[in-house]
């Protein structure tokens, strides 16, 4: 019997894929996302104060992981290009920050921009190859580049320069101006001011002339071409950007992790970015802290349900919140302020 | 010269491992159009369940198919209950799913059997054929296998109904239900046969890397390499790409001064990528021929 | 009027919450030859798509005496039910001879499918010039032929065909409506058809249908349809 409902599903609209039209065309009323997002803030601003430091480490690495997976959405949630690769950016990034303050003795401040720079030019680079090659081809050499890098990272030729296995100690830095925060905290708030600019930075990038672009050229490629769209250079840049993002995120977490290491950086770093996106919702920029949170809890929580077994509850949490939640947490999300709306109504 | 063609040699030995996983990678794409990232832990799986009925007192060639039928069934028993249910989905939760299934398999795997380094028993003995012990009996059987195993793979997919209709329902899904073939039910044939040929790629490459559960990991990356490298749509290709990967490996730790041991892994990624540049559907990969 | 090999009552189709169908009520006559017409986002398309289970419906379709709807795509295919796609639905990785194999995939009997792939051969001389080449090198025509042919194999009680003169040259669609024909005279096969080209469609049917924006507006044998100056003007633009 259910043989017939299962045959009847592909002609309904398939689920959207990516859902990133704007709440308010779909009935959420503009005041709940304003709200939303005035008290998302309080509550990010606030929470350093009221828990241990610990938390607020983790805290810190969520936003990071937000981070790289906001970039991971500029390149495959509005352009359309796969990557299993991204911890490559994000290893270059922390290893351009911890050269420069080891070796050039540059502030920690400065290497952030350098290593979204850096990282733009490989990424920018790395879109060359990458425009040859489609969906499952483009997520197998990105893999491939993954697992390559922490080997690249150890091998004799760039030791002096990256430490070799051993990896590099990096000193976090203090607050500045005499503020009443200490280290922890203060990298918190440096990792969500600089996320909260890259995330504004990231809005209007997909609002503006080049957003359109990337969505026109991720939804059909051809029609694209015909309008004159330069799809090359607009998808060697996206890749660009999106290494930008996970260079930054990289960077970030080389000071506060006070450490970098090839084995920080191996494709398990990669796929969990992927997770992350998946799990937040592919094309939503808010659903990123969501897969940053999944990122740092989830595997936590297994580990509380089984300690042998924490790999696979890790397993069946991750195919459970898929079932639950296809397109993402902030589907999810959107779809029950939906509810409510149209209830209230 | 000599050291030359030692190193191709041992690189064809290594390339029968490539090419065996390579072979099961192929077998799935061609039936879901997915490359299933946790087949390689579906096979160290199975070759557990191998090991697991060979200490329990049975023959080798017995436990060796049970555990075919047994990975078989598993296989279609994984894609009823776990992919069906997610039929509409976007392709990045398909790919997500793997990904768990990695995980349950390989903790799973160290839960039961632990994570310590076993031997498992050759049919074909170890005894050197060629070049000072770098062919082996087993090297040569396990290549005789994967080369049955293409032969057969072959004719199924050419000459029986079934076969074209997996085939069928792998290129046009819609396009074959109108003419009445159960595309579920194809698909997940497909998985129970990838699984099985998992199985077997588990079972002859585990005399040589022993059965541990991070044992494909590597394993499974050469075979996707292989794969690409001979093409997806090709099963022959597969295999070709299989030893080529291997011997270019070999070559490459031995006579790339300085780094090449070291980067052996990356050259060989680094091999994929270039050949995909220029060949993007791989070395024996068909371009689909389509008129708009 | 023989009984009717299809009949449709009330029948409603869905893409999501869009409604596209409501409540078409028509028939095809065992041996004969309906065609549905109209213009294009009409809802003829998606009338086949309901037909062959592809999308959510409600009302009652009946195969002779069998109720078909909401039955799956492949078990309406295995009642006898071919239907020909927009598009065509060729396996264009596949040779001509496997996407004929491919339609009798339902039947067991190799020595009739063998028979049905010759008669086919006879009466598409050119596919069997073609037989062992990949299908998507054959040009538009003789893909819709092999469209055809496929959906024969099926050894079909009904045939759908959706805009079988898409994108062809007159001079092939001449030919396409008269292999058509030889097959309503010759083997009594019933067809259900949907068509732009009214006139060629008018001029194979039996009864004739008009369709607009998921409605039936206007129903009568073929040739009255086809002779009514307003109806033609209006509704068929010939």
């Amino acid at each position: 019997m259910d043989r017939s409902v299962a045959s009847e599903t592909p002609a309904k609209a398939a689920p959207p894929d990516r859902a990133e039209t704007s709440n308010a065309d779909l009935g959420i009323p503009a005041a709940w996302n304003r709200a939303a997002l005035v008290l998302g803030l309080l509550i990010a601003v606030a929470l350093p104060f009221v828990v241990k430091n610990f938390m607020i480490f983790q805290l810190t690495t969520v936003m990071i992981y937000a981070i790289a997976i906001l970039g991971l959405n500029l390149l495959t949630g509005f352009n359309g290009q796969f990557s299993l690769g991204h911890s490559t950016f994000v290893a270059i990034g922390a290893y351009t920050t911890a050269i420069l303050m080891e070796f050039a003795g540059v502030p920690f401040y400065w290497t952030v921009p350098a290593a979204g720079m850096v990282c733009f030019a490989f990424g920018f680079l790395f879109g060359f190859p990458a425009l040859r090659l489609e969906s499952i081809y483009l997520a197998l050499a990105t893999f491939a580049l993954a697992v390559a890098t922490p080997q690249i990272l150890k091998s004799t030729p760039l030791a002096p320069w990256t430490g070799g296995v051993q990896g590099m100690v990096i000193l976090k830095p203090e607050a500045p101006f005499g503020l009443p925060l200490n280290a922890d905290q203060w990298m918190y708030f440096v990792t969500l001011g600089i996320g909260l600019a890259l995330a504004v930075a990231a809005v209007n990038l997909i609002n503006s002339r080049s957003g359109r672009a990337m969505k026109a050229i991720r939804d059909n490629p051809i029609a694209a071409r015909a309008m004159g769209i330069n799809i090359s250079l607009y998808k060697t840049t996206a890749f660009g950007v999106s290494a930008l993002y996970a260079g930054i995120a990289g960077s970030l977490s080389a000071v506060v992790v006070q450490f970098v290491a090839p084995d920080s950086f191996t494709f398990v770093l990669a796929i969990g970015l992927f997770v992350g996106l998946v799990i937040g919702g592919v094309g939503s920029i808010p659903g990123a802290i969501f897969g940053g949170l999944f990122l740092v809890f989830v595997p936590n929580i297994a580990e509380e349900v089984s300690k042998g077994l924490a790999g696979a509850v890790y397993g069946v949490i991750l195919i459970l919140v898929i079932y639950l939640m296809p397109s993402g947490a902030a589907g999810l999300v959107r779809l029950a302020a939906l509810k409510v709306a149209a209830w209230r109504r | 010269m000599e050291l030359f063609l030692h190193q191709v040699l041992a690189g064809l030995a290594t390339g029968g491992i490539y090419a065996c996983m390579a072979l099961a990678i192929v077998m799935i794409y061609q039936a879901i159009h997915h490359l299933n990232l946790a087949q390689g832990e579906m096979a160290m799986f199975s070759t557990f369940i191998a090991w697991q009925l060979i200490e329990w007192g049975l023959p080798y060639w017995i436990a060796f198919f049970l555990t075919i039928a047994i990975s078989f069934v598993a296989g279609i028993v994984i894609e009823r209950t776990v992919f069906k249910p997610l039929h509409g989905a976007p392709v990045l939760a398909h790919i997500v799913i793997f990904i768990a299934l990695f995980a349950i398999l390989n903790s799973a795997a160290g839960f039961i059997w632990e994570f310590t380094i076993k031997t498992f028993p050759t049919p074909f003995g170890s005894r050197s054929l060629l070049g000072d012990g770098l062919i082996s009996a087993h090297h040569a059987g396990m290549i005789g296998v994967t080369l049955v195993v293409l032969v057969l793979l072959f004719l199924f997919f050419r000459h029986t109904r079934i076969g074209l209709a997996m085939r069928a329902a792998a290129v046009n899904p819609e396009s074959a239900r109108l003419v009445g073939v159960r595309v579920g039910w194809m698909i997940a044939l497909g998985w129970g046969m990838a699984a099985a040929i998992g199985a077997v790629a588990g079972m002859l490459i585990a005399p040589v890397v022993f059965l541990e559960p991070n044992m494909m990991l590597s394993i499974l990356l050469y075979g996707f390499a292989g794969a690409v490298v001979g093409g997806l749509t090709s099963p022959g290709g597969a295999v070709v790409g299989g030893f080529t990967v291997g011997v270019i490996e070999n070559l490459a730790g031995t006579f790339i001064p300085y780094v090449g041991q070291e980067l052996k892994l990356t050259i060989a990624l680094a091999l994929i990528v270039v050949v995909l540049m220029f060949k993007p559907t791989g070395l024996f990969g068909t371009r689909l021929v389509t008129r708009v | 009027m023989s009984e009717p090999i299809l009949s449709v009552r009330g029948l409603e189709a869905w893409y999501g919450r869009i409604q596209a169908l409501f409540g078409l009520d028509f028939e095809v006559a065992a041996g004969g030859v309906t065609t549905l017409l109209g213009a294009n986002g009409a809802g003829k398309t998606t009338t086949l798509r309901a037909l062959s289970g592809m999308i959510q419906t409600s009302g009652d379709i009946l195969l002779a005496d069998t109720p078909i709807r909401g039955k799956a795509t492949e078990d309406i295919v295995r009642l006898g039910v071919a239907h020909v796609p927009e598009g065509r639905g060729t396996f264009t990785a596949m040779t001509v001879e496997e996407n004929l194999q491919l339609g009798a995939m339902t039947r067991r009997d190799t020595g009739g499918i063998a028979e049905d792939i010759d008669r086919i051969y006879d009466y598409f001389p050119r596919l069997a010039e073609r037989r062992r080449q990949q299908a998507g090198t054959l040009s538009g025509g003789e893909q819709q032929m092999l469209a055809i042919s496929r959906a024969l194999m099926l050894r079909p009680r009904l045939m759908l065909l959706d805009e079988p003169s898409f994108g062809l040259a007159p001079l092939i669609v001449e030919e396409l409506f008269a292999i058509l024909r030889r097959l309503k005279d010759e083997q009594g096969l019933s067809m259900l058809v949907v068509e732009q080209n009214a006139s060629m469609a008018l001029d194979l049917a039996d009864e004739a249908y008009l369709m607009e924006t998921g409605k039936l507006i206007m129903s009568g044998p073929a040739q009255q349809i086809g002779s009514d100056e307003n109806v033609r003007r209006a509704y068929l633009g010939y």
